[in-house]
C-alpha cells in the first residue's frame, strides 16, 4: 500500500513538471469521455420519453391489425392486400371475450387543408371509431360531450376534435357548436378533447374523431390499388381486463382464425401487436443507430488513447537515465512497468474524471436549451471510469514495456 | 576482522559488444575472486575494459561467455528478478557522475533502494537519516542533487549504495568528477568503510586513488596484466 501512494505520488511529480503537456495529454481522453457520456445520457433520456410517451397511449393495449405495425423486413404486399378486412362486427366479437373489457374499431385518414373561416391547418388525421374511444385511448372530453351510442348508430355527422385543432383554428372562441366541412361534408363539432402532448415529436392532439359509420360515408371503400388494400381500412384497438394481455392475445387470434375460417396449417391472416412490442420494435430501429453513435464517440477515446502512448514514449525517452539509476538500485523490470503504467493509468483516468463531469454538464446544458432530455444513469460514470482506465492500460503497456526491457548499462550511458 | 570468504568469482569472462556491424571484445577472458572485506582497485586506460568488468561484477551487466559465480550460485541461472534484487540487496553501486534522481531530495535518493525492497516508509525514512548523518550530510537532507555540491552528490550516492547493507560496495571512477581535494575525501569514507569491514571495488585510473586499495588488479585490451 505504501509503495502504491510512491509510486502515484512520484507520477503526479511527473504531471507537476510537466504542466500543459499532461493536460494537453489528458485532453484526447476528456474529449472523448466526455462525447461518449453526453450522447449516452441523451440517448437514455431518449429512450425513458419514449417508453412514458408509449405507456401514455393507454395502459397495455392489444392492437389488432390487418398490416404489421412496422414494415421491419421483407413483407410480400399482395399477401397482405389479400388478407380479409377487419371489420366494426369483428371489434363487437371481441368486446365479448371474456378477458377483453372494451374494443372499438378504428379507421384512419391524413386529410389535408381543413378550414374554418381564415384559419387552416395543413394536415390533420381524421379517425373514426366508436363512443368507446376515449376509453380505450385514455382521453377525456375536456368541453362539450362524448359520443353516445345513437350518435354511432344513425351516422351522425358529428365530431370531437384535438386541443391543436381547438386551438389553431379556434384561438379565440369555443369550437363546441361549430362546423367543420371536410371533403364536402359538414361536421357539427360536439366536444374537444384534453391535450395529450406530443409522441415521438408528433403531437397526438393534431385529429378529429367522427362515428366509424360517418367515416365509410366521407370515404367510401375504394380499394382499388394494392396499396390502399393492404394499409386502408379497420383496426382494432382492445383494452384487456387487469394484467390479462397474455389472455387477450391468445382469445384474439383463436376468434380471429375462427372468424376467417383458417385451418390450423394456416398462418394468421391478421396481425397482434402490444405496446410492449411497439417499444422493442423502436428499440429494434434505433439500437443499431445508437451503436454507430456511441462508436463513433468512442474513437476519439482511441485517439486520446493514442496521444497518451505518445507521451508515454517520450517520457520513456526523457527518463531513460532515471530508469538506468532505478534499475541499479535494485528496480525490477516489473517495478519499472508498474510505475509507468500507473502513471498512463493516472493521466487517462484524470482525463476520464474531468471527462464524466463535462459530459455531464454538457448532457445538462443540451437538455437545457433543446427539447432533447438527458438521463444519467450510474453505469455510465462507471464506463466513463472504465473506458478511461483501459485506455491508459491499453496504450500505456507498450510504452511501460519498453521502459521496463531496458538494459541498465545502456540506460545508464543515455545522454 | 571477518574471516574472509570467496563473495564473487569469475572464470574465463567475455563481454563481445557490437557498435553497429563491429565486434567489439571488451573483456577477453577474465579470471577475478572477491574475499569479504578486499580492497580492489581496478586501473587500466581507457577502453581496457575496466568498466565492463565491473558492470559485469556487479551485475547491471551480464557477460557474453565464462561463469560468474555469487557465493557459488551461477549468475546467468538468475531470473530478471532475482538480478534486480542483487542489484538491491548484495551490492551496492557508486557512479562517476553521482547518478542521483534530480527530482528527488537527497534523503528519498538514499532512501530509494529501500522501496524496491518493500520496507515499510517510517523504516525508510529511519534508516536514510541514519546513513546520512554517518556520511556527514545531516543538514543536506531535503536537499536536491542541484543545490549541492559534487562532493556532497558523491557522499548522497554512497549513502545509497550503503543503505542496504551490500556485501560489496562497488565504485566507477568514485572520484572522477571531483576536485583533488574533495576526492581525497571521498576517498577518505572509502577507507573507513572498509576499515568498518565492508568491502570495495573500484575501477580508476589514478594510481593514487588506487593506491587506497590493498588489491591493484591492471586491465589492458581486455585481459589482467598484473595484479
Amino acid at each position: 500500500m505504501n509503495d502504491f501512494w510512491i509510486k502515484i505520488s512520484l507520477s503526479l511529480q511527473t504531471f507537476k513538471t510537466h504542466r500543459l503537456r499532461s493536460f494537453l495529454t489528458a485532453l484526447g481522453i476528456i474529449i472523448g469521455v466526455s462525447t461518449v457520456i453526453a450522447i449516452l445520457s441523451l440517448i437514455e433520456g431518449l429512450n425513458r420519453s419514449v417508453a412514458e410517451q408509449i405507456q401514455s397511449i393507454g395502459s397495455d393495449l392489444v392492437f389488432l391489425t390487418k398490416h404489421p405495425m412496422v414494415m421491419a423486413g421483407p413483407q410480400n404486399i399482395e399477401e397482405i392486400a389479400s388478407r380479409p378486412d377487419l371489420t366494426p362486427d369483428d371489434a363487437v366479437a371481441i368486446s365479448e371475450l371474456p378477458s377483453v373489457e372494451v374494443a372499438i374499431p378504428e379507421i384512419s385518414q391524413q386529410i389535408t387543408k381543413i378550414k374554418y373561416k381564415d384559419k387552416e391547418i395543413a394536415s390533420v388525421r381524421l379517425i373514426g371509431s366508436n363512443d368507446d374511444f376515449s376509453q380505450v385511448n385514455n382521453r377525456f372530453v375536456e368541453s362539450g360531450r362524448d359520443f353516445s351510442r345513437d350518435d354511432i348508430n344513425h351516422r351522425r355527422n358529428l365530431s370531437i376534435v384535438g386541443s391543436y385543432v381547438a386551438k389553431n383554428l379556434f384561438p379565440e372562441e369555443s369550437p363546441v357548436g361549430k362546423e367543420l366541412n371536410v371533403r364536402g361534408h359538414r361536421l357539427k363539432i360536439i366536444g374537444v378533447f384534453k391535450e395529450k402532448g406530443a409522441f415521438l415529436g408528433q403531437s397526438m392532439d393534431n385529429m378529429i374523431v367522427i362515428p366509424y359509420t360517418f367515416f365509410e360515408k366521407i370515404f367510401p371503400r375504394r380499394g382499388e390499388s394494392i396499396f390502399e388494400r393492404a394499409f386502408f381500412g379497420y383496426s382494432v384497438d382492445i383494452k384487456p381486463k387487469q394484467g390479462q394481455v397474455e389472455k387477450v392475445i391468445d382469445g384474439v387470434r383463436e376468434l380471429m382464425r375462427r372468424r376467417h375460417g383458417l385451418s390450423f396449417d394456416k398462418k394468421d391472416d391478421f396481425e397482434l401487436g402490444t405496446q410492449q412490442m411497439l417499444m422493442e420494435i423502436y428499440q429494434n430501429i434505433t439500437r443499431v443507430g445508437f451503436i454507430a453513435i456511441v462508436a463513433i464517440a468512442a474513437i476519439s477515446l482511441v485517439v486520446g488513447g493514442i496521444g497518451i502512448m505518445n507521451i508515454m514514449l517520450v517520457s520513456v525517452a526523457e527518463r531513460t537515465r532515471e530508469i538506468g539509476i532505478r534499475k541499479a538500485v535494485g528496480a525490477s523490470n516489473q517495478n519499472i512497468l508498474t510505475q509507468f503504467l500507473v502513471e498512463s493509468v493516472f493521466l487517462a483516468l484524470i482525463g476520464g474524471i474531468i471527462g464524466i463531469l463535462f459530459g455531464l454538464i454538457l448532457a445538462w446544458l443540451i437538455s437545457v436549451v433543446s427539447p432533447l432530455k438527458a438521463s444519467v444513469s450510474f453505469w455510465m460514470i462507471l464506463l466513463g471510469f472504465g473506458f478511461s482506465a483501459a485506455v491508459g492500460i491499453f496504450f500505456g503497456i507498450y510504452p511501460a514495456r519498453r521502459a521496463a526491457g531496458l538494459n541498465p548499462i545502456e540506460a545508464l550511458r543515455y545522454e | 576482522m571477518k574471516k574472509s570468504e570467496v563473495v564473487c568469482r569469475g572464470l574465463d569472462i567475455c563481454k563481445t559488444y557490437w557498435r553497429g556491424k563491429v565486434a567489439v571484445e571488451a573483456l577477453r577472458g577474465v579470471s577475478i575472486q572477491i574475499k569479504t572485506n578486499d580492497y580492489v582497485s581496478i586501473m587500466g586506460a581507457s577502453g581496457s575494459g575496466k568498466s565492463t568488468l565491473i558492470h559485469i561484477l556487479s551485475c547491471l551487466d551480464t557477460p557474453t561467455s565464462g561463469e560468474y559465480y555469487l557465493e557459488d550460485k551461477l549468475v546467468s541461472s538468475y531470473t530478471d528478478l532475482e538480478l534486480a534484487k542483487v542489484r538491491n540487496t548484495f551490492f551496492g553501486f557508486v557512479f562517476q557522475s553521482f547518478s542521483l534522481l534530480p527530482r528527488l531530495t537527497a534523503l528519498d535518493n538514499v532512501a530509494l533502494p529501500l522501496i524496491y525492497a518493500s520496507t515499510r516508509k517510517q523504516e525508510r525514512i529511519r534508516k536514510a537519516i541514519s546513513i546520512l548523518e554517518k556520511t556527514g550530510l545531516g543538514d543536506r537532507m531535503n536537499h536536491r542533487p542541484n543545490e549541492m555540491s559534487g562532493g556532497e552528490c558523491q557522499r548522497v550516492a554512497i549513502a545509497r549504495a550503503l543503505i542496504n547493507d551490500p556485501k560489496v560496495i562497488f565504485a566507477d571512477e568514485p572520484t572522477g568528477n571531483l576536485d583533488s581535494k574533495t576526492g581525497a575525501e571521498i576517498m577518505d569514507i572509502f577507507d573507513q568503510l572498509v576499515d568498518e569491514g565492508n568491502t570495495v571495488v573500484m575501477v580508476t585510473h589514478d594510481a593514487s586513488v588506487a593506491s587506497h586499495a590493498r588489491r591493484i588488479i591492471k586491465l589492458k585490451d581486455g585481459v589482467i596484466e598484473n595484479e
